[in-house]
């Protein structure tokens, strides 16, 4: 389902960002324009199998989100491959690409197509969007007098009306009420349960070895452990232990 | 070849994206105003009025039936330089979405000159007023000027992939660009007849100014009412052409690495 093969992500962490023209050629003169090097993600190899559910964990930094938007196709590997069959919702961020002045209603089609649905699509799930996002009353207000509870309420709800083959989550529950995240938890476990394959980032180990079952250790852009979900949590609240 | 099927294939994925974009972009041009898209056609009206008086009796004018000769550079040349400025900026002003969504890029670039040109359409009702009170004669060739706006779409489509790309590495060139314009809006004959510059600029100008080819044709059209030259026609086609083959490929060559950059 998702194959990642020796994948390596580089960053270019040059002190000064260059972006502009002058300081281009200045540098190209002084041949500074050899940038610095930061590998974001080194050597990472693994493999999700259909209906199999992952945890990511590691501390901040450790390429987590990284890894995540090489599996979307928004990061190209800088060496290795990956091979991803199914399609992909991405709960990277919840809204990513509302817009501000537009209406809920407008936005739930704007994201929409972000997300690659054809319109005949959403007119079908429109009322199912709206239903599950519970804001029935305020979908004619521009989306920037909502609070970011509500936003996240409406992305959810718009990023989860396909079945997906693949869900990728990133870290995005931690804004809603506690019914709301507990309606998120219990969707999330409906479509694992109807065989989505799941990549759950997040730094709350209960939700990690409840949902998954295999779990991937990252530290600093490397791998440290893989394997089943309990394990790899104990191991990794162990290493904080050992500091 | 199979390449570009598969392009062409996740445009027409994306057709709805596309279009959600175009709509998004003229629906809030004009959100909470109480004349809304009438806009459109009030401001370049309004523009040409001023530029009438200002040219008429500041400077003497030559030119026959001069708010019709104004108006038509100013709307071709007010699409170029709105839909290449706004395409500009759509790689680096889309940052978010782009770092967290995998979305074509290009669709981002290709909204932007979409909705311009949609705009322009709605100004092409300013057109339609002027010729009416000056009292332009309709003609057959009248229907040439769809093809002379696609070249121009054509055109700045190429142009504004070109310049979204770099302007993703190299900021500067938002601010380079607006002087750009400036320059390129005197060296097109907007509000002065061509023959007004010196032998060698004007030689330039008609060889070199892609806006000059096609603000002669409509003109052509309109005022002198026969079909444009076909070393215009043909010009204006192959540098529109030229424009989108150097702007795909230089976006497409470039592309994987915007997200380092945004």
């Amino acid at each position: 389902m998702i194959k990642v093969t020796d994948a390596t992500v580089r960053f270019n962490m040059a002190s000064e960002k260059i972006d502009n023209l002058k300081e281009y050629f200045v540098k190209l003169v002084k041949r500074e324009l050899m940038f610095q090097e930061f590998f974001a993600l080194k050597n990472v190899s693994f493999e999700v199998k259909r209906g199999e559910a992952w945890g990511l964990v590691g501390t901040n930094g450790s390429g987590k989100s990284t890894l995540l938007k090489l599996i979307c196709g928004i990061l190209k590997p800088y060496k290795g491959s990956v091979d991803v069959r199914g399609s992909i919702a991405p709960l990277i961020e919840l809204g990513a690409g509302f817009d501000g002045e537009l209406t809920a209603t407008e936005n739930i089609y704007l994201n929409g197509a972000v997300l690659g649905h054809s319109k005949e699509f959403m007119d079908s799930h429109y009322e199912e969007i709206v239903d599950f996002a519970e804001l029935k009353d305020f979908m004619h207000m521009p989306i920037k007098n909502y609070s970011s509870g509500m936003a996240a309420r409406l992305g959810f709800a718009i990023a989860t009306i396909v079945r997906p083959e693949i869900l990728i989550v990133d870290e995005v529950l931690a804004v809603g009420d506690v019914a709301f995240q507990e309606k998120c938890q219990k969707r999330m476990q409906e479509m694992l349960e109807n065989g989505t394959t799941l990549l759950y980032v997040s730094h709350a180990m209960e939700t990690v070895t409840e949902l998954c079952d295999h779990a991937l250790w990252l530290n600093k852009g490397e791998m440290v452990m893989q394997g089943d979900a309990n394990e790899v949590c104990e191991a990794y609240l162990k290493s904080f232990d050992n500091e | 070849m199979n390449i570009f099927f598969r392009r062409l294939g996740g445009f027409y994925k994306y057709r709805f994206l596309m279009q959600q974009l175009v709509t998004k972009d003229i629906k809030l041009k004009y959100r909470r105003s109480f004349l809304g898209y009438l806009w459109s056609i009030l401001n370049p009206l309004m523009i040409m009025v001023i530029m009438v008086i200002v040219f008429s009796s500041m400077f003497r004018s030559d030119i026959e039936n001069f708010p019709v000769y104004l108006i038509i550079g100013q709307t071709l040349f007010n699409f170029m330089s709105e839909s290449t400025t706004q395409a500009i900026y759509s790689i680096t002003g889309n940052a978010a979405l782009l770092k967290k969504t995998y979305v074509p890029k290009y669709v981002f670039t290709v909204s932007k000159v979409t909705s311009s040109f949609v705009n322009t359409l709605f100004a092409m009702g300013a057109l339609v007023i002027v010729f009416i009170v000056c009292r332009v004669t309709l003609n057959i060739y009248y229907l040439f000027i769809p093809i002379i706006l696609l070249q121009e779409y054509v055109f700045c489509l190429g142009l504004g992939m070109l310049l979204a790309q770099g302007s993703v590495f190299f900021r500067d060139i938002q601010y380079i660009y607006n002087a750009i314009t400036t320059a390129w809006m005197y060296l097109t004959p907007l509000f002065y007849p061509i023959t007004l510059l010196p032998d060698g600029l004007r030689w330039a100008v008609q060889t070199f100014n892609p806006m000059y080819f096609y603000i002669a044709e409509f003109r052509q059209i309109v005022l002198e009412g026969h079909m444009p030259d076909p070393y215009l026609v043909l010009a204006g086609t192959a540098v529109a052409f030229l424009a989108l083959v150097v702007g795909t490929w230089a976006f497409l060559k470039t592309q994987d690495k915007f997200i380092l950059y945004i």
